[in-house]
C-alpha cells in the first residue's frame, strides 16, 4: 500500500521539484557544459568562440604559474585540513565534557563564520599588516607570509564551523560503551582512540571533505587578503583562474580550461578521501 | 478530477518556469521600440558616474533619444558580458591600443563625428583598418606633485645645496634635494623625501604603467617610433635610468622598503595630503584627494619625473591618453547613429562641456573646449600649462601602447622584487628586452 505521503509525492512532484530542477539546468549544467566547450575554443564574449582543439589545455601545463598554484594549494589543503580538523575536535571534545559557560563558548567560536570571505579577509589584512609593520613588512611581502596568513584566516574561520559538526556527533556517540570502556580499565587516551574517534567517523568524513573542498577550491580570502601578490606567489588555484580569465586579452580560453582541469582534480580527491574516510566507518 | 488536478500542476509548474526565463531574459524585447535608436554607454569611473547620469538624462530630454548609463568598477569583465547581451552597449570606453586590439571587431568609424573632426590633433584617435574608431576625451598629466612650503623650509636651511626651484630641472638636483631631505627629515618634521611607493593594485599603476612611460618615451624618440602604435620590441635603452628615480623612490621614503608591496594609494595621497613627505608621483587625477586638507592648493606644485637624459633642463610633464570612446559596430544602425549624435553633443553642448571640464575636471583634445570657461580648475594642471608655455615638452604618454596589461604587471612585480631584494635590476630590463616581444606576439599576432 503506498502511503499518504507517496501518494501526494506522486501527484505534486512536478509542482516542487520542476522549477528547482530547471533552474539548476539553466544556472549550473547549461553554464558547465558551455565551460565545457569553452575550454576548447578561444573567445573573447561567450557567444562568439572559435574551436582550437587542445591548445588551451597544452598552454595550461605550460604555465609555471598554474603549476606553482597548484602546488601551493595542495599544500595550503593539506595544512588547513589537519589543523582545522585537529582543533575543532579538540575544542569540540573539550566543549562536551560539561564546562561551566560551553554554550558561550560554542556560539563565540562559531561566530567568525557568519562573516564572509571578503570581509575576512580585509579584515585580517588590517590585522596582519598591523602585527608586520612592528618589523616593516606586510603581508605581501613574500608568498610564505601570504601562505600563513591565509592559514591563520581559514583556521579561525572554519575551526568553529567544524566544532559544531563535531560537537553533533560526540553527542549522539552511546554513552554505554563509553562506560563499559571505563569499566573494562580503558584510560582516558585509550577511550579517545580506541573508543570514540571510530564512532566519530561518519562526522570527521564530513569534515574532511568539506575541509578538503573548501581548501581547493578557496577564492574570496585569497582575494582579499593578498590577490596573489607578490608576482602570483600566494596564489591559489581558484584565484589563478579568475585572473587568467580576466587578466589577459585572448586568454579566456587557457582559463576556462584551467577551470575544467580544476574540476577534475577536486572531483578525484574528493571521491578518494570520501572513500577512504567512509571506509574506516564503524557501526556502534 | 485527477487528470484536472494535474494539468492545473503541471500548468503551474510550467509557468513558473517560464516566469523565470523571461525573467532572466528581460529588457531583451524592448530595443526595437524607439525607432530614433538609443543610446548605451558603458562607463568605467565610478567618480564621473553622477555626473554622465545627469549628461544622460539632459540630452534624452533635448532630442529624445533614450540615453543609458551603466558604470562598473569591474569595467573589464562587465564589458564582456554587457557585449554579448542583445541589448548591449552603443557606446564603452577602451584605454589603450592594445586594449583596443581585443575590441576592434566592436570599433565603428568615426570619421564623419565632430568628436573626430574638433580634435585638436587627428593623430590622437586611435585606428583600425587605417579608420579612426576611437576617440580620446581625457589628457591627464602627471610628474612629481610636491610640496611648495616644505621645498621652501628646505631651500632656507643652511645645509641646503639647491637653492631654488629653478635649478631644482635635472635629475642630479633632485637627487640631491631627495637625499638631503631624507636625512634631515626630522628637521623639517615629515617622514621622508617621498610618499610610501605602494605597490598594491591601487597604487602600483604609478610605477608599473605610469613611470616606464619615460624612458620608453626617450627611447621611441631616439628610433623616430610612432607613439601611438606598439612596436615589436624594445630595447629598454632607458631602463637604467628608471632604476635611478626607482631607488630614489624607495631609499628616501616614508616607510621602510620592506613595507612598500603592502601600501596602497590612499596611504600616499595621505601621506602628502597631511603634510607627511615632500613629493608624490602622481597627477591631475589625484588632486581631489589632496585637496582640502591640511596642504593649501597654493601649496601644490609640480616637477617633471627626472630620468638623468641629455637635455631634461627642457623637459615637461607626462601625459598620457588612457580613455577612449569607441561605438560599438555590432549595435543596430539607428543605435550607432543615435550614440554618434550623443558624441557629438557631448563636446559642443554648453551643459556637457561644462560639466565634463569642471565637474569631471578633463582636460580635453577637442577644439570646441578652448574656451577658456572649459579650463580645468586644478592646479595641477596649472603647473602642466605654465610649463607648457614656458616651452617645455611633454613627456608623451607611451606607457599607453606597452603590449599588455600582463606586461604591467610583469615590469611591477620585477621592480617589487628588486626593491624588496627577492629579485635584481636584470629581471626588470628583462621585461623590457625580452617580455615585451613575448607579450606583442601574444597580443598582435593571434
Amino acid at each position: 500500500m503506498i502511503s499518504m505521503a507517496g501518494k501526494a509525492v506522486k501527484r505534486w512532484w512536478a509542482l516542487f521539484a520542476l522549477p528547482t530542477f530547471i533552474a539548476f539546468i539553466i544556472g549550473f549544467i547549461v553554464p558547465f557544459l558551455m565551460g565545457v566547450y569553452l575550454s576548447f575554443t578561444r573567445f573573447s564574449t561567450v557567444t562568439d568562440s572559435q574551436w582550437v582543439g587542445l591548445r588551451n589545455y597544452a598552454a595550461v601545463f605550460s604555465d609555471p604559474d598554474f603549476i606553482h598554484a597548484l602546488w601551493y594549494t595542495v599544500l595550503f589543503t593539506i595544512v588547513t585540513t589537519v589543523v582545522v580538523n585537529v582543533a575543532s575536535f579538540a575544542i569540540a571534545y573539550m566543549l562536551t565534557r560539561g564546562i561551566k559557560g560551553s554554550n558561550l563558548f560554542r556560539s563565540v567560536f562559531f561566530m567568525p563564520n557568519l562573516i564572509g570571505g571578503i570581509v575576512l579577509g580585509y579584515i585580517w589584512l588590517l590585522l596582519l599588516n598591523g602585527v608586520l609593520q612592528t618589523w616593516g613588512k606586510s603581508i605581501t611581502f613574500s608568498g610564505t607570509y601570504g601562505f600563513w596568513g591565509m592559514v591563520l584566516l581559514v583556521c579561525w574561520q572554519q575551526i568553529g564551523y567544524m566544532m559544531i559538526i563535531y560537537i553533533a556527533g560526540i553527542q549522539t556517540l552511546p554513552g554505554d560503551l563509553i562506560e563499559a570502556a571505563a569499566v573494562d580499565g580503558a584510560n582516558r587516551w585509550q577511550t579517545l582512540s580506541k573508543v570514540i574517534i571510530p564512532l566519530m567517523m561518519p562526522s570527521i568524513t564530513v569534515c574532511t571533505f568539506l575541509t578538503v573542498t573548501n581548501g581547493f577550491k578557496m577564492f574570496d580570502q585569497n582575494l582579499a587578503l593578498t590577490n596573489g601578490a607578490p608576482s602570483n606567489s600566494s596564489e591559489l588555484l581558484a584565484l589563478n583562474i579568475y585572473r587568467t580569465f580576466y587578466g589577459r586579452a585572448g586568454f579566456e580560453g587557457i582559463g576556462q580550461a584551467k577551470a575544467v582541469v580544476f574540476f577534475l582534480i577536486v572531483a578525484v580527491i574528493a571521491l578518494v578521501q570520501n572513500k577512504i574516510t567512509t571506509s574506516r566507518e564503524v557501526e556502534a | 478530477m485527477q487528470k484536472v488536478r494535474q494539468i492545473i500542476i503541471t500548468a503551474v509548474a510550467a509557468s513558473l518556469c517560464v516566469g523565470m526565463t523571461t525573467a532572466c531574459g528581460s529588457g531583451s524585447g524592448s530595443s526595437d521600440k524607439n525607432a530614433d535608436g538609443k543610446v548605451y554607454y558603458l562607463n568605467k569611473k565610478p567618480e564621473h558616474a553622477k555626473y554622465w547620469e545627469k549628461l544622460a538624462k539632459q540630452f534624452q530630454k533635448e532630442t529624445g533619444i533614450e540615453t543609458k548609463i551603466t558604470t562598473s568598477p569591474n569595467y573589464d569583465e562587465t564589458l564582456r558580458s554587457e557585449i554579448a547581451k542583445s541589448d548591449a552597449p552603443t557606446m564603452f570606453q577602451v584605454d589603450g591600443p592594445p586594449n583596443l586590439e581585443q575590441w576592434k571587431k566592436y570599433g565603428t568609424d568615426l570619421s564623419d563625428t565632430k568628436g573626430y573632426k574638433e580634435l585638436t590633433d587627428s593623430k590622437l584617435a586611435l585606428k583600425a583598418d587605417d579608420k579612426p574608431v576611437a576617440l580620446p576625451f581625457a589628457i591627464d598629466a602627471y610628474g612629481l606633485i610636491y610640496n611648495k612650503s616644505i621645498l621652501n623650509k628646505y631651500f632656507k636651511s643652511s645645509w641646503a645645496s639647491v637653492k631654488s626651484v629653478s635649478k631644482l630641472n635635472n635629475f642630479e638636483a633632485l637627487k640631491t634635494v631627495a637625499d638631503e631631505v631624507q636625512k634631515h627629515k626630522d628637521d623639517l618634521g615629515i617622514k621622508g623625501a617621498f610618499t610610501s611607493a605602494g605597490m598594491d593594485d591601487t597604487s602600483g599603476y604609478r610605477f608599473n604603467y605610469h613611470l616606464p612611460s619615460g624612458p620608453l618615451f626617450y627611447e621611441y624618440k631616439d628610433n623616430n617610433w610612432d607613439m601611438n602604435t606598439t612596436v615589436p620590441a624594445v630595447k629598454g635603452t632607458y631602463a637604467p635610468n628608471m632604476k635611478k628615480i626607482w631607488d630614489l623612490y624607495i631609499h628616501d621614503s616614508t616607510v621602510p622598503v620592506s613595507a612598500i608591496s603592502g601600501k596602497s594609494m590612499s596611504d600616499a595621497t595621505s601621506e602628502f595630503a597631511l603634510g607627511e613627505a615632500l613629493f608624490l608621483q602622481s597627477g591631475t587625477w589625484s588632486y581631489t584627494d589632496i585637496s582640502g586638507q591640511s596642504v593649501e592648493d597654493s601649496d601644490i606644485g609640480v616637477l617633471p619625473i627626472y630620468l638623468d637624459v641629455k637635455g631634461e633642463e627642457e623637459q615637461g610633464l607626462n601625459t598620457v591618453t588612457s580613455n577612449y570612446w569607441v561605438v560599438n559596430s555590432k549595435a543596430p544602425k539607428a543605435n550607432q547613429k543615435a550614440t554618434k549624435k550623443f558624441i557629438d553633443w557631448l563636446i559642443t553642448s554648453d551643459a556637457a562641456r561644462t560639466s565634463i571640464s569642471q565637474d569631471m575636471g578633463f582636460l580635453t583634445p577637442f577644439k570646441t573646449f578652448s574656451d577658456k570657461k572649459y579650463a580645468p580648475k586644478n592646479p595641477i594642471y596649472t603647473e602642466y600649462t605654465k610649463l607648457k608655455k614656458e616651452g617645455k615638452y611633454d613627456v608623451y604618454g607611451v606607457c599607453a601602447v606597452t603590449p599588455s596589461h600582463q606586461w604591467q604587471k610583469d615590469l611591477g612585480n620585477a621592480m617589487l622584487n628588486y626593491a624588496q631584494g627577492t629579485g635584481d635590476w636584470d629581471a626588470v630590463q628583462k621585461v623590457f628586452s625580452d617580455d615585451w616581444a613575448k607579450e606583442y606576439n601574444l597580443v598582435y599576432k593571434q
